[in-house]
């Protein structure tokens, strides 16, 4: 059970969202900053898929980046079968980094669209991994073929294929340099429903086949629950709540989970009258004091408005609120 | 199979608007058929204008459709003071105007696509000085800027090299004057691009920026620079047209067409009016059709407009 | 026909000449709204959805055009007026909601002024008793403090306030229809869910119809009570919501709604999603006969060559051999 591949230790990034210089100046404004993730921690066991959900703000595709080395965290740690990523030497580093691969959430925006899908796919292979000529363009046509394409696509460009095949490509690409580890940010929001639900497939044949390790990044609690092991919640910036799947859909312990929860339309929901939850997500920069959640909240305390909760664990559950068991 | 490619180019979308748009079709034509006068000058030209030993004085100032009174020889568009056919100096000096604006405009568009990829994909500061000196620039009129720089290149040339030099020197102060335009709209596109996943993809797995500007970036930013160098050729021809008519580009003895427009006007008063008209119709008919193309280009590749 | 109706789209049929060949996004549509009812449009991208709507209100962008068929609103066929005619129709006849409510608001007007003036427009009331409504009508939408928000810009509100402003927008004209273009797709969960019991308590309340044009299966079984499910431009199924989306009877229907990710056949880990093989066809190379064929698990040889025609089958009506084959 102890066989975690990725361990997040209070993960933090602030963004400086200032305006420029001589604007402040100017116009005598402060700097602003914006805690876009704030302490985070989970891991995620080997083999399995872990989904962190949340609406816009939460700072999910930020904590994505970080994990694939697109951004640097402002503070806290980021391990990878041991190796810590924020605080190991250039060779580690690099080796590491053909370990994890990501896969993206726009299938036209993902694939530069002047390159040939051969080189396309076959560009991590270049970068990580020894081989070129004939072996070169054998493992491309095993990759295309591995995700459902054929082999005759290598020489196509991306224009010539429909939004779930480019996400093949993408995922054949992710497959390129053999990784263990996959960041996947939104895979299928672009996807039709019926495209979807191939790739989702695919997917988890591919983990299953190769025995990857999924961080699966969405807002769509219905494909969470088709994929992931362990799920955890966000909200602007914060985890409130992780637990393994089936836990956390029949039993939600925060309030916001709860609200998600109910609010996602079901295809099995006719003629639901539903009183969602009141109110917007706040703005990112001037977050809600204490709990972030608690203007919001239906069974919100007193104490919500000042206190940060702390996170509570029981059995594999991990929640943020008041309400659960804080003294 | 080239058989089939050609089809296929003369099916896309480019080539179908082309054939619908008769100003496309003229200029494009025009404009053929001038570079192909103009390189194959020699070729084509009746007489060798600038060999001293062929002219013969007793042709001066031989109106068009005359026989000059000293060698008899038929004149289409007359000679100047010197029995020089006009037409072949004409044929001689728009070669010259054309290699000058092309190589000005490569070196502009070398120079403004690499400076502007730089400044889209990095950002920060080094893009704030990038751009801060090329809005500096953009305050002085290029006729200027590029005079400032045609005269310190000519100052730090040695005299009896400067003749020579001038052409070489018209590049690149025209070229320097010019690469703004480039470099701000690569930029542009280049922010817009290196934003998307597959550049995420590619700094993923650790590939140098240089890699990811060369052969991620640079592809996809060139349509707009295309229709920029197609319009940045019609101003690079004219400003080295207006340099040489000032006297500060190229030299009498290789005249392009703005020297001859400068030498012809020292007649227009006197008469002799087709000195100084049949170069001036060539620069405005050329100048005229790089443009027409270049408006043509921009609306066929701005999608918006499709 | 009944008294009932309030739209009727009978074989509609949208065209667009390119160079390669005239596109049919739309072809044959038929459908009906009754008062008060809220019929959901149905498919993925490229079914034609969005462009029947937009040839119902007549916002077709050029070239396209409606080539056959028409639209009967109130027994009054609107398939055929021109600009001027339809401008009267639409607002006062027909509201619209769209995907980006910054496309329906005016950026430089108050939104009081613009709930007004539209209520002006098509009421032939005071500008006092204007005002009077467009702060009712904000009320209504449920718009908090607001008395306070009538002399606020659109850019002063967030995302789903935004939306809500233009469902105050399209109802405060008294329309009879609504035609809601993926209202909440840009809009997170929660607001989505807020924006779209406040869109079915209104239109309930007013005796409102309602178009619902959505990609979203969930949000088409909560908020509808009938389904048109739109293919490559054609009717696929058409029938009572609950119906459709738990019996239904065409191949695609059923491959949708078993690729939609749902609480029932998602638990346990050897869940498997139906998938559909392939994606929806491109206009410009749609398969002979039934335009589903070459996706469809129970593909017969007279699907190759002839259009099946929409055929009541059970519960549902279906455009597909199989109910051909039934009733024949």
């Amino acid at each position: 059970m102890n066989d975690s591949l990725i361990s997040v230790q209070s993960l933090s990034r602030v963004f400086d969202v200032s305006k420029p210089w001589l604007n402040r100046v100017l116009s005598g404004q402060k700097r602003q900053t914006l805690k876009a993730v704030d302490s985070v921690d989970f891991t995620i066991e080997r083999g399995t898929t872990y989904a962190l959900v949340g609406e816009s703000g939460s700072g999910k595709s930020t904590i994505a980046k970080m994990l694939v080395g697109l951004l640097k965290p402002t503070s806290g740690r980021v391990h990878i079968d041991g190796v810590d990523l924020t605080n190991a030497s250039a060779a580690d580093i690099a080796s590491t980094r053909k370990r994890i691969q990501m896969i993206f959430q726009d299938p036209y925006a993902s694939l530069n669209p002047r390159w040939r899908v051969r080189d396309i796919v076959g560009e991590p292979i270049d970068a990580f991994l020894n081989v070129s000529g004939a072996e070169r363009t054998r493992k491309i046509d095993e990759l295309l073929e591995k995700v459902g394409l054929s082999s005759k696509d290598g020489a196509k460009f991306p224009h010539e294929f429909s939004g779930g095949q480019r996400q093949r490509i993408g995922i054949a690409r992710a497959l390129a340099s053999d990784p263990e580890f996959i960041v996947c940010d939104e895979p299928t929001s672009a996807l039709d429903v019926s495209v979807q639900a191939q790739v989702l497939n695919l997917m988890r044949d591919l983990q299953r086949d190769l025995g990857l390790t999924y961080l699966f990044i969405t807002h769509d609690l219905a494909v969470v629950r088709y994929m992931a092991d362990h799920v955890g919640v966000l909200y602007l910036g914060r985890l409130i709540e992780s637990a393994p799947r089936q836990e956390l859909f029949d039993s939600p312990a925060h309030p916001y989970t709860q609200m998600l929860i109910n609010a996602a339309p079901r295809v099995d929901g006719f003629g639901r009258m539903h009183e969602a939850a009141d109110g917007e997500i706040p703005d990112p920069i001037s977050p809600p004091s204490g709990c972030h959640f608690h203007p919001r909240c239906p069974q919100r305390l007193d104490a919500c408005r000042i206190e940060v909760p702390v996170v509570q664990h029981t059995g594999r559950r991990a929640v943020s609120c008041l309400l659960h068991g804080q003294s | 199979m080239a058989s089939s490619r050609l089809a296929r180019w003369w099916q896309s979308d480019v080539m179908w608007s082309w054939r619908r748009s008769p100003v496309a079709i003229v200029s494009t034509l025009l404009f053929f058929a001038l570079v192909a006068a103009a390189v194959f000058a020699p070729l084509v030209a009746p007489y060798t204008p600038f060999d001293p030993a062929s002219l013969n004085l007793m042709d001066g100032f031989t109106a068009p459709m005359q026989s000059g009174l000293g060698s008899g020889n038929m004149y289409w568009l007359g000679t100047d003071d010197q029995g020089r056919d006009i037409f072949s100096a004409i044929l001689y000096g728009m070669r010259l105007s054309l290699f000058i604006g092309v190589m000005a405009v490569a070196f502009a568009a070398f120079l403004g696509i690499s400076l502007g990829l730089i400044a889209g994909y990095f950002g920060g500061w080094i893009d704030a000085i990038i751009m801060r000196i090329a809005d500096i620039q953009l305050t002085f009129p290029s006729i200027l800027v590029a005079m400032l720089i045609f005269g310190v290149a000519r100052g730090l040339t040695p005299p009896e090299l400067r003749d020579q030099m001038a052409i070489y020197v018209l590049i690149l102060s025209i070229g320097l004057s010019d690469w703004v335009q480039f470099a701000r709209t690569v930029r542009s596109s280049a922010m817009v691009e290196a934003r998307k996943e597959y550049v995420q993809a590619a700094r993923l797995i650790g590939r140098s920026p240089f890699v990811i500007l060369r052969k991620h970036l640079l592809p996809n930013v060139m349509s707009p620079v295309l229709v920029i160098a197609t319009i940045s050729l019609a101003l690079a021809i004219i400003l080295e047209a207006t340099l040489s008519f000032l006297g500060v580009g190229a030299p009498p003895t290789k005249p392009s067409l703005g020297t001859l427009i400068s030498i012809g006007q020292d007649f227009l008063f006197a008469g002799e009016w087709w000195i100084i008209l049949f170069p001036s119709i060539t620069l405005l008919v050329l100048a005229l059709s790089v443009n027409l193309l270049g408006d043509w280009l921009r609306d066929v590749l701005n999608p918006k407009l499709r | 026909m009944t008294e009932h109706t309030l739209l009727e789209v009978k074989d509609l049929k949208v065209q667009i000449p390119t160079r390669r060949g005239v596109l049919t996004p739309v072809n044959e549509v038929s459908f009906t709204i009754g008062r008060g009812e809220i019929v959901g449009v149905v498919g993925e991208s490229g079914a034609g959805k969005s462009i029947t709507g937009s040839a119902i209100i007549g916002l077709l962008d050029r070239p396209a055009r409606i080539s056959s068929g028409s639209v009967t609103l109130q027994g009054e066929v609107i398939s055929g007026l021109n600009e001027e005619q339809l401008r009267r129709v639409r607002g006062k006849r027909i509201g619209t909601v769209f995907q980006d409510p910054l496309t329906s608001l005016d950026p430089l007007m108050s939104i009081g002024d613009q709930l007004s003036e539209t209520a002006m427009a098509h009421l032939a009331i005071s500008r006092e008793a204007a005002r009077e409504k467009a702060l009712q009508a904000l009320i209504d939408v449920g718009i908090p403090a607001a008395e306070s928000r009538l002399d606020a810009y659109p850019h002063e509100f967030s995302g789903g306030m935004r939306q809500r402003v233009v469902i105050a927008l399209a109802l405060i004209g008294e329309p009879d229809l609504i035609i809601a273009d993926e209202p909440t797709t840009a809009l997170d969960v929660s607001v989505q869910a807020q924006v779209l019991m406040l869109l079915k308590r209104l239109c309930r309340e007013r005796n409102t119809g309602v178009m619902l044009i959505t990609h979203d299966m969930g949000v088409i079984a909560e908020t509808t009570d009938r389904v048109v499910v739109l293919y490559a431009g054609r009717v696929a199924e058409i029938g009572n919501t609950e119906q459709v989306l738990t019996s239904a009877k065409h191949p695609y229907t059923r491959g949708l709604v078993g690729a939609t990710p749902n609480p029932a056949n998602m638990d346990g880990d050897n869940a498997r999603l139906n998938q559909i093989p392939g994606s929806m066809p491109g206009l410009l190379a749609l398969p002979t006969g039934c335009p589903f064929h070459p996706r469809c698990s129970e593909v017969m040889p007279v699907c190759k060559t002839e259009q099946p025609a929409l055929t009541p089958l059970g519960d549902t009506t279906i455009a597909c051999h199989l109910a051909t084959e039934a009733s024949a």
